[in-house]
């Protein structure tokens, strides 16, 4: 790392450190001051904050420098790539982290609430650096384990239990699968760094044949489609999204999956090289279904929901669906883009990045906009949302962003990222997958207009009484519009460094 | 930088109506609508352009040029305004403050809300106008849709909910597919252009031979393509015939300032993007298929006449009567002269303060009658004058009288649509779309003969009398830019004519 002379290269570590600590500042804070109330509850959200956008400088920071250090005798690796996430996870935590001060703040266990979030985050920072097969196992691992314990937060609440209960099942049973793919690649290939598994490949030492191997990629993309809610693995999804806290759905269904995809793009980018490996298992082939099916039922089972909640919990299962198709789409060659001097691959891997970064905010703002309506009782259904707007006029305005955001219409960034996706998908000729993104896309914009409809030209069933103005809540939501706004005159800056991340990676 | 003002003082206006008190609501709407309209009519005052903003020895006026980003094209903040594009942003300055100030009676719930809308809706409209680069183009486009789903959803009559979501979704659907068709058009032409500016787009085009071929269709298949996915996309804003059913709806359910609006100046969008890109562009598809698209002017211009016949609502009887007089800007666009083009750039601005004109002077009927069916009402003439004055005056102005703009456009159309050599029967198609002047004259006048004269008598209870100031000065500023358009058309003639003969020249010519 040039530009970094003055610094060891452990430094490497801090952006996923400073998670980390924020973890262990918290439990300390925590037994010091077990008995929670509001001053407490104040300094721990100001820790969190201070913790979270530490991450986010300090990534953003060592971005600009641009370098690789591989540490662990290169088990682990901080690039562009994982640094681009990590900026991401801590946006997306910065904000939860606003989101719950107000949301938690009748709760029992703040500390240990924040606290998961940030073991979680940690995790998440570890996943988008994680260079071997056992450290993403691991990193995978110490993101699912808070995950499953934030969901079933609320403890008193039966959905929330359950949700959690099933969130586990499920998580349990795709992490076997997952180590179990990682075992049969290793018994193939002998090797558990990805890039030496490509290196085995290329030289054809493969034990037991291709077909070993071929059994561990599928394995592999199993554990993976559980983490980015890709269907078949996507079931406990609307569970988890609908039962758990809401600040917490907007967490696992924008942060978690986002390192879902990190890993796959590095695992599938370097580990399995599709020239190498297309001859025993062409896993474009099985992310082509995976994204058709994911995106189909995603936003087809959205748009038959009464609950605003679980609406959304399916159309992340659909956006889920859009971002695989940067992997079908992956050609494995270095076939020029429409873009001058940048291969397809990593025009695709860079749209990907975007549609995450973007989707971070909107989506993450969409849950804490319902994280709001929850704070103030209002109902589950869509019906329990009509003529919100006369209470929360600024947080309206900034959900109906959101929500025409997610659709694709140009308020937000949404499109954009939206369209360079499609763009870098028709470059490797697949037409009709754009097509049916297109279908989708305009369908989706049906089930989102119904909450705009909802919110601003419905009259209310019932008389509400809203009081509270939560000033975390509000900041995390209007912070949260205002980005994905603002990405929109920003996104050509930000489009760079991902697509320059990805070509790193290639 | 005059033309970025413009739009920023307008967003700002937006925002800042949209959460102030309900009770300045539309004073202080209509004060700051005032910015972009003194604005606009210092960008024509000052107007130096010349030639045609798309093609070659143009010299577009206010232009600016920053690059917005670099993803496969490089799409730009590019806005800039030619004889064409300058006459319809003032268009949109003077009728968005005039429906402003008639909403003052009508619009008594969510006024800061309603009133942001429409100043939000003007900055989409001008941005869609001023936007030379595809891309900024689009988002301005799309932008439009969002305050109309709004101010016919939450301020329209009682279909208002099924009125908004089919005028979202038809042109939702239409954008769509004409975003695909132009990116299927510019894909096509491969390494010839860099960005997806509009002049570099059409001036590759122009030279010839930019278009390749793409998965295995031949260029001359994906020009008619493109051409055709765009027509459609372009065609339901318009709107034409059969692609005009969301129209009745909106219009009836929407609220009148808003129907102003939509009548005045979105319509006119479709027409200016027809013209912009599928009649600069792709001139050799247009003439190809002249006779097609020149049925299609007529049917609308017939059809549209004889729906409005059929209507007992005056304010569907208006909306009909739009369909038709859009088959109008149609015609003249296809035939290729200088009339022709420019005619139907004029009809596209005299017929927006026309029938905003229109639109409005049965809004201030239904304010004080509250009914607009035909049967209901007779003799308004003895309780609203002036109303009725200006009503009448209006009508004669739809049917085509000397000395009113609609005339004026009617004669440039016809004279260009006459003799045009791009077109084989002309003269039919001529005589068969001035036949619909014949119908708009029937309509208009057995409603006026209905509606405003003989005994005085009224369906529903309520005291009809004037109609106060602030309904009536809306009114008179439309009619007397109605008046002086048509005593001196030569006020947007000059310039449209300029920016249009570079389109009529890269054929060959003909007036």
């Amino acid at each position: 790392m040039d530009p970094l002379v003055s610094l060891p290269d452990w430094a490497g570590l801090a952006p996923m450190l400073a998670f980390g600590v924020t973890a262990l500042v918290l439990f300390v804070l925590d037994s010091i001051e077990p008995e929670s109330d509001s001053l407490s509850l104040t300094v721990l959200t100001g820790v969190g904050l201070i913790g979270s956008l530490a991450a986010v400088v300090l990534s953003g920071w060592f971005l600009l420098e641009a370098g690789t250090v591989e540490l662990f005798d290169g088990a682990y690796i901080v690039d562009e790539m994982s640094l681009f996430f990590t900026a991401l996870f801590g946006s997306v935590t910065a904000l939860v982290v606003l989101g719950s001060h107000d949301y938690i703040a009748e709760e029992d266990y703040q500390a240990e609430y924040y606290s998961l979030v940030f073991l979680a985050a940690t995790g998440m920072a570890m996943v988008a650096s994680a260079n071997s097969l056992a450290a993403a196992f691991v990193a995978v691992e110490l993101v699912s384990l808070p995950s499953y314990a934030l969901v079933a937060y609320l403890k008193h609440n039966r959905g929330s239990v359950e949700a959690g209960l099933k969130y586990f099942l499920v998580g349990a049973l795709s992490s076997a699968i997952f180590v179990y793919g990682i075992s049969l690649v290793y018994g193939a290939t002998g090797a558990l760094q990805f890039d030496m598994v490509a290196e085995a490949i290329a030289t054809d030492t493969l034990t037991g044949g291709p077909g070993i191997l071929g059994l561990g990629i599928l394995m592999v993309i199993g554990g993976i489609a559980f983490k980015t809610a890709a269907v078949p693995f996507h079931f406990w999804a609307p569970e988890a999204y609908e039962g758990a806290p809401a600040p917490i759905s907007g967490f696992l269904s924008s942060a978690s999956k986002a390192a879902g995809f990190v890993l796959a793009f590095r695992v599938f980018a370097v580990a399995f090289p599709l020239q190498a490996v297309s001859g025993t298992f062409d896993w474009t082939l099985a992310f082509l279904v995976l994204s058709v099916v994911t995106m189909t039922l995603g936003n087809f089972a959205a748009a038959t929901q009464e609950k605003v909640k679980r609406m959304l919990a399916y159309s992340s299962i659909g956006h889920a669906g859009y971002v695989l198709m940067a992997l079908a789409a992956f050609s494995g060659t270095g076939t020029e883009s429409l873009l001058a001097g940048v291969s397809n691959d990593s025009l695709l891997l860079g749209a990907g990045m975007m549609h995450l970064l973007v989707y971070g905010f909107m989506n993450t703002g969409a849950f804490l906009f319902v994280a709001l309506a929850e704070h103030w009782g209002v109902g589950r259904r869509f019906e329990d949302y009509n003529g919100l707007w006369r209470d929360a006029p600024i947080a309206s305005v900034a959900m109906t962003v959101f929500l025409f955001s997610l659709a694709g219409l140009p308020v937000g960034a949404g499109f954009l990222s939206k369209y360079v996706l499609f763009m870098g998908v028709i470059g490797a000729g697949l037409w009709w997958l754009v097509v049916i993104a297109l279908v989708n896309s305009a369908l989706s914009l049906y089930y989102y207009s119904r909450l705009v409809k909802a919110l601003w030209i419905e009259t209310p069933e019932t008389q509400r009484e809203i009081d509270s103005y939560p000033v975390g809540l509000y900041a995390a939501v209007v912070g949260a519009a205002v980005v994905t706004v603002l990405l929109l005159p920003g996104f050509g800056v930000a489009t760079e460094e991902a697509i320059a991340a990805a070509s790193a990676l290639l | 930088m005059l033309i970025e003002a413009l739009l920023i003082a307008t967003l700002l206006a937006a925002g800042v109506v949209f959460f102030a008190p309900d009770r300045y609501a539309g004073k202080l709407a209509t004060a700051l609508s005032v910015l972009p309209l003194a604005g606009s009519l210092w960008l024509w005052l000052d107007f130096e352009g010349s030639g045609n903003a798309l093609l070659e020895g143009s010299d577009i006026a206010y232009e600016t040029t920053i690059e917005w980003m670099d993803i496969g094209y490089t799409l730009q903040w590019h806005v800039g305004l030619d004889g064409v594009s300058l006459p319809l942003i003032v268009l949109t300055t003077i009728l968005t403050t005039a429906a402003i100030v008639s909403a003052w009676t009508p619009i008594d719930e969510r006024q800061s809300q309603f009133y942001g809308l429409v100043l939000l809706l003007e900055f989409g409209l001008l941005g869609v106008f001023a936007a030379l680069d595809f891309f900024l183009w689009f988002v301005f486009w799309e932008v439009v849709l969002v305050p109309m789903y709004f101010l016919i959803a939450i301020w329209g009559g009682p279909r208002r909910k099924y009125a908004a979501i089919k005028f979202f979704v038809y042109t939702n659907v239409a954008s769509l597919i004409l975003f695909v068709g132009f990116l299927t058009l510019v894909f096509a032409m491969g390494d010839s252009v860099t960005t997806l500016g509009l002049p570099e787009v059409a001036q590759a085009l122009h030279a010839g031979g930019a278009v390749g071929s793409i998965a295995g269709f031949a260029p001359e298949t994906v020009k008619l393509f493109a051409f055709a996915l765009m027509f459609f996309g372009f065609a339901v804003k318009v709107p034409i015939v059969p692609v005009h059913t969301w129209l009745p709806d909106a219009h009836v359910e929407a609220p009148t300032p808003v129907s102003v609006l939509l009548a005045g100046v979105l319509l006119k969008m479709g027409t200016y993007a027809l013209l912009r890109f599928n009649f600069t562009m792709l001139p050799g598809v247009a003439t190809d298929y002249a006779e097609l698209i020149a049925a299609i002017a007529v049917l609308s211009v017939i059809y549209g006449a004889m729906l409005a016949l059929a209507q007992q609502d005056l304010k569907r009887i208006v909306a009909y009567s739009s369909i038709s007089s859009m088959g109008y800007v149609i015609l003249g666009l296809v035939a290729y002269t200088t009339y022709g083009i420019g005619g139907a750039t004029f009809q596209m601005i005299s017929h927006g303060f026309i029938s905003g004109l229109m639109f409005m002077v049965v809004g201030v009927v239904y304010n004080e009658t509250h009914t607009r069916m035909v049967g209901d009402m007779s003799g308004m003439a003895d309780r609203m004058p002036w109303t009725v004055g200006i009503f009448v005056a209006a009508a004669f102005g739809y049917m085509g009288l000397p000395l009113m703009s609609g005339f004026a456009a009617e004669v440039f159309v016809f004279l260009g649509s006459f003799g045009t050599p791009h077109l084989s029967l002309a003269p039919l198609f001529t005589a068969a779309a001035m036949f619909g002047i014949v119908i708009v004259a029937g309509y208009l006048l057995w409603a006026m003969q209905r509606t405003l004269f003989g005994e005085f008598d009224l369906g529903t209870d309520y005291e009809v009398g004037p109609a106060p100031l602030h309904d009536i000065a809306p009114l008179a500023v439309l009619l007397a830019c109605v008046i002086v358009l048509g005593v001196n058309p030569d006020l947007f003639m000059g310039m449209i004519q300029d920016a249009i003969n570079p389109i009529v020249d890269s054929l060959g010519g003909g007036a």
